[in-house]
């Protein structure tokens, strides 16, 4: 399907390009697709874009270039862009399910009249994909979570949710980069620092990236979380 | 080397520049000096380009002394008062501070954020392309750190001259209500909202930091619900949640966000409405691109004619300034006159 994108205004110094209101791979893979060609060849006056779930936000100086002049110069590819597909990177990262580590795994269970063990099941056999990153740094929103545990989020939020911890809210699903408040159900916890600021790279994943999640004995944490702290990586990258 | 060293400043005292670019994609706010202009004003005192990094003092001042040497600073913004050794320098000159003695900046007058630039810049290695300092991202400052009493900050060798000069110009005397650019999502409020939004008075609330300012005043009523698909977000967007009352957000704001944002300030208003203190009234008008983009680019002049507007620090004092009436009385006539022609 073809969809003309909408050009919407954000002040004098910004212009946010909107392929759709869904959160689908497809829109977001026209987002992505438009990113990269104005990442390769930037138009004058372009400052920084950025991607989000179904639009690309575009800053620019307005005594450089405008709005009008920006739109002309991405009309035409918007609108017979093929969408970006999952080119990205593929990571694996390593989970401790339940316990602990995560809280809320025999609750969730529970509510969809499942055992943890199947919780973990279906939540590690599916690929996720990272739609955007934001809110905090390095905190990915992941797209692909089996609907047989999407979980609506909780009622009363938690004001502090331990950095690492894999969550689920509604159908979406996230790695938490570091301690923040969050309504969503914690299934588990990963060594793995999305986002380090004293470590090269700093931040880890980019939008359009793909996650696995392996699930691993809590007798591995220690070790590796060492190893995280230490300035590795700690997730494995399995394609890219 | 010389280092600025920090006695005592109030809790969200920060190192900011310009801003941190191209993050925005990893979640990362881009921060950076809530007043332009008056960090432009304080650089070009002493020397430096507009962007350059300066202390940030928010409603409240500080005690500063120096090591290893001499500095050369500027202090400008907020009516903020700064004095050597108790004695008072004369607003918006070059400062010369020596070893042993103390710069005393007093607290936010006539609005919230002052800035103290100093001759050559920190000597400060920049996280990810900036000295701006953002607390969520633990990025900026003294390795992700606010400022706070007992921080030494290294600068860079001051290789100006080093007569003192003045800058005669106040942009704080700019009135009206704050211009905005209706959009990204005007369509999500009804025709009621919208007519609200630009006559009715809003009130800047206590809920004012660096990311956001709350504004109180009547509930802008959502035409269909006020849940988006989190998307991109951009300095002075005024979003508004399920609450009907608009949060304007500023420099430290999140990367993405999933209210609708009725309008978003043009950006050659920003620094007068960040300047806004809590209890204070606030007006919107709807601007047209146009204006929006001659005010961007007359702002953009102004920073760039700093320079030039300096003026020696004896040079004031001539005898035309002084027989304009009294002598304290003529100095303040003689900076807001000039003020005036500057701003306009």
């Amino acid at each position: 399907m073809v969809q003309t994108p909408r050009f919407l205004p954000c002040g004098d110094s910004a212009l946010t390009v909107e392929f759709g209101s869904a959160i689908d791979p497809e829109l977001n893979g026209k987002v992505l697709a438009l990113d990269a060609l104005l990442r390769a060849s930037p138009p004058v006056g372009l400052i920084e874009t950025v991607p989000t779930y179904r639009s690309l936000t575009l800053q620019f100086d307005p005594t450089v270039t405008d709005y009008e002049a920006l739109i002309r110069q991405i009309e035409g590819v918007a609108r017979d862009l093929q969408p970006q597909s999952s080119t990205g990177t593929r990571w694996r990262v390593p989970v401790v399910y339940g316990g602990e580590y995560g809280v809320d795994l025999e609750d969730v269970a529970q509510r969809h009249s499942l055992t943890p063990s199947q919780v973990i099941e279906i939540h590690s056999n599916a690929v996720y994909r990272i739609y955007m990153i934001g809110f905090l740094p390095g905190f990915a929103y992941l797209g692909g979570l089996d609907p047989r545990i999407a979980t609506s989020r909780r009622t009363q939020p938690r004001l502090k949710v331990p950095s690492g911890s894999i969550m689920i809210g509604g159908e979406q699903a996230g790695i938490v980069p570091m301690e923040m408040p969050s309504g969503w159900h914690l299934l588990g916890r990963t060594p793995v620092l999305s986002y380090a600021p004293e470590r090269d790279p700093v931040f880890l994943f980019t939008t359009g990236d793909e996650i696995v999640f392996e699930p691993i004995d809590s007798a591995r944490w220690d070790a590796l979380e060492k190893a995280a702290l230490a300035g590795e990586s700690v997730a494995e990258r399995v394609r890219g | 080397m010389t280092s600025l060293v920090v006695k005592s400043c109030g809790p969200m005292t920060s190192l900011q520049d310009w801003g941190r670019i191209g993050y925005q994609r990893f979640g990362v706010s881009p921060s950076g000096a809530m007043d332009r202009r008056y960090l432009a004003m304080a650089n070009a005192l002493v020397g430096n380009a507009p962007e350059t990094a300066a202390v940030e003092f928010m409603n409240l001042g500080g005690i500063l002394t120096c090591e290893g040497g001499e500095l050369r600073l500027a202090l400008v913004g907020a009516g903020c008062t700064a004095s050597i050794n108790d004695v008072l320098v004369e607003p918006n000159t070059t400062i010369a501070l020596r070893e042993g003695n103390t710069l005393q900046v007093g607290h936010a007058r006539t609005g919230t954020f002052a800035y103290l630039a100093v001759a050559g810049g920190f000597l400060i290695e920049p996280q990810l392309g900036s000295l701006s300092f953002h607390p969520r991202s633990r990025l900026g400052g003294l390795k992700g750190e606010p400022l706070k009493a007992g921080d030494r900050l290294p600068c860079k060798p001051d290789k100006q001259d080093r007569a003192p000069m003045h800058l005669p110009l106040d942009p704080s005397q700019e009135t009206g209500p704050i211009r905005v650019m209706m959009g990204p999502q005007d369509d999500y409020f009804t025709e009621d909202a919208i007519r609200t939004f630009l006559s009715a008075e809003f009130v800047i609330s206590p809920q004012a930091d660096r990311m956001g300012f709350q504004l109180n005043g009547p509930q802008l009523e959502h035409a269909k619900g006020f849940n988006i698909v989190s998307d991109g977000i951009v300095d002075g967007h005024i979003q508004v949640p399920g609450s009907g009352l608009p949060i304007v957000l500023m420099r430290d704001r999140q990367t993405a966000g999933g209210y609708p944002k009725i309008a978003t300030i043009i950006s050659a208003d920003l620094a007068r409405f960040a300047q806004m203190r809590p209890g204070s009234p606030v007006r919107f008008r709807a601007a047209s691109r146009e204006e929006a983009v001659a005010a961007a680019r007359q702002m953009k002049e102004w920073i760039a004619a700093l320079p030039s507007a300096l003026v020696p620090l004896r040079f004031d004092l001539t005898t035309e300034h002084l027989l304009s009436t009294n002598l304290i009385g003529g100095m303040v006539d003689a900076l807001s006159h000039k003020a005036s022609d500057h701003s306009a």
